[in-house]
């Protein structure tokens, strides 16, 4: 049944970031040049999603379990620590500097652009050389 | 309002529906960098994971197709930026667990005070960039 509502899940997220305008490096870049000719439609996108997901998400927590009686999967941290600051600072980075954030990257894969092929490829082997280095120097400790 | 603005919004709209499914139906976390992140590494439970990259890439043939809409080009046509880029988030989003997705769309409605601080501080980040690049290549 996971399985299902993924797919179902992952093609309405994939239909909101191309309907959006998030798949549109000019729009992300548009949104992120704040001094620069301000396009804020993107401001709406995290807007909308939003006001769902506050109201659904309280809810469901509330509830403490799925509609199906399911657990639910929280994060367990819940502190802030300074990985989660530098962390954030490196991902805005890498976001303003070639307009995409993971999903939109994947979604946008169907344009067929290579370098859009080269950012995700780049982006997987960032995510594995961090989760390497950090499982190496867990073991030194 | 312009139908640029409205996209966004019912774009948004549609997205907030997608993660209130997963987690309401499922309990899992509509968090992009987290469900690429468990796919690509051995583990358990990556059948749906799979599924989910898998419908994103579905989705967006799918607004292309049935809006007419054509593909966009790229703001920024260089390699460079593009493995700069690539590489830096994802860095970032493992080091600071999580992105737009995960810490913007879900945690902010958690009232998590990690996802907050981090959507504040990533925003900031992105705007500083984009800000420098504009002024060190020339507006896209």
């Amino acid at each position: 049944m996971t399985r299902l509502i993924a797919l179902v899940a992952g093609i309405l997220f994939g239909f909101g970031l191309a309907f959006s305008g998030m798949t549109d490096t000019h729009k992300v870049l548009g949104f992120l040049s704040i001094f620069h000719d301000w396009d804020y439609d993107l401001t709406f996108v995290m807007g909308g999603a939003l006001i769902i997901t506050t109201l659904t998400f309280q809810w469901t927590m509330k509830h403490g379990e799925t509609l199906l009686g399911g657990n639910l999967h929280l994060p367990s941290a819940c502190d802030l620590d300074p990985k989660l600051v530098s962390g954030a600072i490196l991902f805005g980075v890498g976001w303003g500097l070639f307009g995409y954030c993971p999903g939109p990257a994947l979604t946008a894969l169907i344009y067929l652009e290579p370098q859009t092929v080269v950012f995700v490829v780049s982006m997987l082997i960032g995510i594995l050389a961090h989760d390497f280095f950090a499982t190496l120097s867990k073991q030194s400790q | 309002m312009e139908a640029s603005t409205m996209n966004a919004l019912y774009g948004g709209l549609i997205i907030g529906l997608s993660a209130t499914l997963l987690f309401a139906l499922a309990g899992r976390i509509a968090g992009i960098s987290g469900i690429v992140t468990a796919a690509i590494k051995p583990g358990s439970d990556r059948a749906w994971r799979w599924l989910f990259i898998v419908g994103l890439l579905l989705g967006g043939f799918a607004y292309h197709y049935f809006s007419g809409a054509p593909a966009p080009q790229l703001a920024r046509q260089s390699y460079w930026l593009a493995i700069a880029g690539g590489l830096i988030v994802g860095i970032g989003v493992r080091r600071g667990s999580g992105c737009t997705s995960g810490h913007g769309v879900c945690g902010i409605a958690r009232f998590s005070k990690r996802s907050i601080v981090s959507t504040v501080v990533f925003m900031g980040a992105g705007i500083v960039t984009a800000t420098l690049v504009n002024i060190l290549l020339g507006a896209f």
